[in-house]
């Protein structure tokens, strides 16, 4: 089977820089038909500069990127006549209705007449749209308009449909109806998706993961496998002044023989006996030690142990109420 | 399958569009129109007494008053109002809007600009034929032979005035630039025009700065247009005021999708 068949996506040693910053360093990978994957990232990780050269918006400096089989450079058309986007900030007109959002996004890959309106009552069944076809956008929830925005993306059929963080400003409850709905896609309509986030729970939710850090891949795997690779749960102990975290992991491992570091002043140990070994370690340093905690590893865990860094030092997660930065690509 | 790139479906899209979204926004109509109305008014109404006519420069139209001088003038900045309203959206809409939908989609780079510049000559028109209601008020004669030489002054006018719009528009980051560019380069321009009082013969400076200016071409197929008698010659000006518009419109146009074209080979 060619690859084209099996992958919607192919992405290989893609690479951008802004100045001297580099937002692409090297990632490749790649997503299977009818899969819901995910690219996890602190914001400024390089997640948005890929979703803007996926979508045909930004060109990488080298390495290429295939959709549906066409390369995201040289084929722009033929990628774009297959792929639905969802933008982080809305691309409805809050002015118009929903029927008149997806009359003129239709439009916009030449759908007119009977075969836009039954594309229309397709596209706002799958979505649970269809009693609010008449209402203006701008009075509609957030969660509303975010499912009205897949919706016109899904009047062309998408091969691959591309989303940019597509719960913010979304409330709890309306990220589970999107993520039931981006399901339903997948599971009805045979929909690939690829969505980007900053957020751990989503993420979880996908069938695959792509962690992203600082422009490279630090991670791919379902979210089971990346956190069976951890190898067991995570302990988390709090050092006392006197002796201090660094001192604590030092104490630790050359006491133990395992290794500990030393993760935004907490002391983080990795093992499959975590309580065993947790009981072990508060008999032994009773001083030391000042707090503990055990936790079955996540994918926040995932991250820490492959970049060695907390997942908020790159970017403190933005304000979901506030108004969409604008960004410069 | 052949790589698509869509322009009438997608462009008459974006004309509707604007309409629709015009005519839901009330204040727009009123902030249009209004602030011409109240220009005309009170500059009309001032200079009015200290006013002289060259005559020539205003042909058979002119009635001596200024009221009447002002009142072509006042048509080009109800259009250029009009025309900047409807283009300024793009700056927003483009990174955070609508917009971005169409720089995913596979569009002619000329659907996007033959949209707008539709849509906002629509509104332009439609504000100035409102407008015209007035004219009668000002002295100005208005009927068939009127209309029918205003018209297509009035739609390549607003073309052009779209073309100035997007222009600025599109290659801008905020609303801001956007407006210090009004300040210093689209009102001059309109000042410059004769729109507000006549531009001297000769070989002065301010002679150059009209005969020079593409909008001075549009205020004088306005202008002339109320001169229409029912006989078959043009009006003095008309003729060489449409076609000197409409070509400037053509070279907005062109830019214009230069411009979107440019963008869309991305960054």
């Amino acid at each position: 089977m060619s690859e084209s068949k099996t992958h919607a996506i192919v992405i290989s040693d893609l690479v951008k820089s802004f100045g001297e910053r580099r937002a692409l360093d090297g990632i490749s990978l790649e997503v299977h038909r009818g899969e819901l994957f995910c690219l996890l990232g602190p914001n400024g990780g390089g997640k948005s500069t890929l979703f803007r050269i996926l979508a045909t918006l930004s060109l990488p400096d080298s390495g290429t990127a295939k959709i549906a089989g066409h390369d995201v450079i040289s084929a722009a058309a033929e990628v774009r006549a297959r792929l639905g986007v969802v933008f982080q900030s809305p691309s409805l007109d809050g002015k118009l209705t929903i029927l008149e959002n997806l009359r003129c996004g239709g439009a916009l890959y030449g759908l007119t007449g009977t075969e836009l309106e039954s594309r229309i009552i397709e596209a706002t069944k799958a979505l649970n749209l269809t009693d609010r076809l008449n209402d203006i956008v701008e009075t509609l929830s957030g969660g509303l308009q975010r499912r009205a925005e897949i919706a016109k993306c899904l009047l062309i059929r998408p091969e691959v449909l591309l989303l940019d963080e597509p719960s913010t400003g979304l409330d709890p409850g309306a990220r589970l109806d999107l993520w039931a709905s981006l399901e339903k896609l997948r599971s009805e309509h045979g929909v690939t998706a690829l969505c980007t986030t900053h957020l751990m729970e989503e993420a979880a939710r996908a069938d695959r993961v792509g962690i992203v850090s600082s422009g490279k891949l630090v991670a791919l795997g379902t979210p089971d496998e990346l956190t069976a690779a951890i190898g067991g749960d995570v302990i988390s102990l709090g050092a006392s002044k006197e002796t201090g975290a660094d001192q604590l992991a030092k104490l630790i491992t050359s006491k133990t023989g395992i290794p500990a570091t030393v993760v935004e002043g907490e002391v983080r140990i990795e093992h499959v006996e975590a309580y065993a070994l947790a009981a072990r370690l508060a008999g032994e340093f009773p001083k030391e030690i000042t707090s503990l905690r055990i936790a079955r590893p996540t994918l926040e865990d995932v991250f820490i142990a492959r970049t060695g860094r907390l997942f908020a030092d790159q970017d403190l997660e933005p304000d979901m109420n506030a108004p969409v930065k604008k960004k410069k690509h | 399958m052949k790589p698509t790139r869509l322009l009438w479906t997608p462009a008459l899209a974006f004309w509707w569009r604007d309409v629709i979204r015009f005519l839901r926004q009330r204040n727009r109509i009123i902030g249009a129109l209004a602030t011409p109305l109240v220009f005309w008014l009170l500059v009309g109404s001032g200079f009015g007494p200290s006013f002289r006519n060259p005559g020539a420069l205003t042909s058979a139209a002119a009635t001596g008053s200024y009221l009447a001088y002002f009142f072509p003038g006042t048509l080009v900045l109800i259009m250029l109002f009009t025309a900047i309203f409807s283009t300024i959206s793009v700056i927003e809409d483009r990174r955070e809007g609508f917009l971005q939908g169409a720089l995913v989609a596979p569009l002619s780079p000329a659907a996007i600009p033959l949209g707008k510049f539709l849509g906002g000559t629509t509104l332009a028109v439609l504000q100035a034929a409102l407008f015209c209601v007035l004219a009668p008020l000002a002295g100005l004669p208005i009927g068939w032979h009127q209309a029918a030489l205003l018209l297509p002054a009035l739609v390549f006018v607003g073309f052009a005035m779209t073309g100035m719009g997007f222009l600025v528009a599109w290659p801008m980051d905020s609303t801001q630039g956007f407006h210090a560019i009004m300040n210093i380069f689209l009102m001059p321009l309109w000042m410059m025009s004769g729109a507000l009082f006549p531009m001297p013969a000769g070989t002065g400076w301010l002679y150059w700065a009209g005969a020079l200016n593409p909008v001075s071409y549009g205020v004088t197929a306005i202008r002339s247009s109320f001169a229409a008698t029912s006989g078959t010659a043009l009006p003095t000006g008309y003729l060489t005021g449409l076609v000197v518009t409409a070509l400037f419109a053509a070279v907005m146009f062109v830019i214009s999708v230069s411009l979107v074209a440019k963008r869309s080979k991305r960054n």
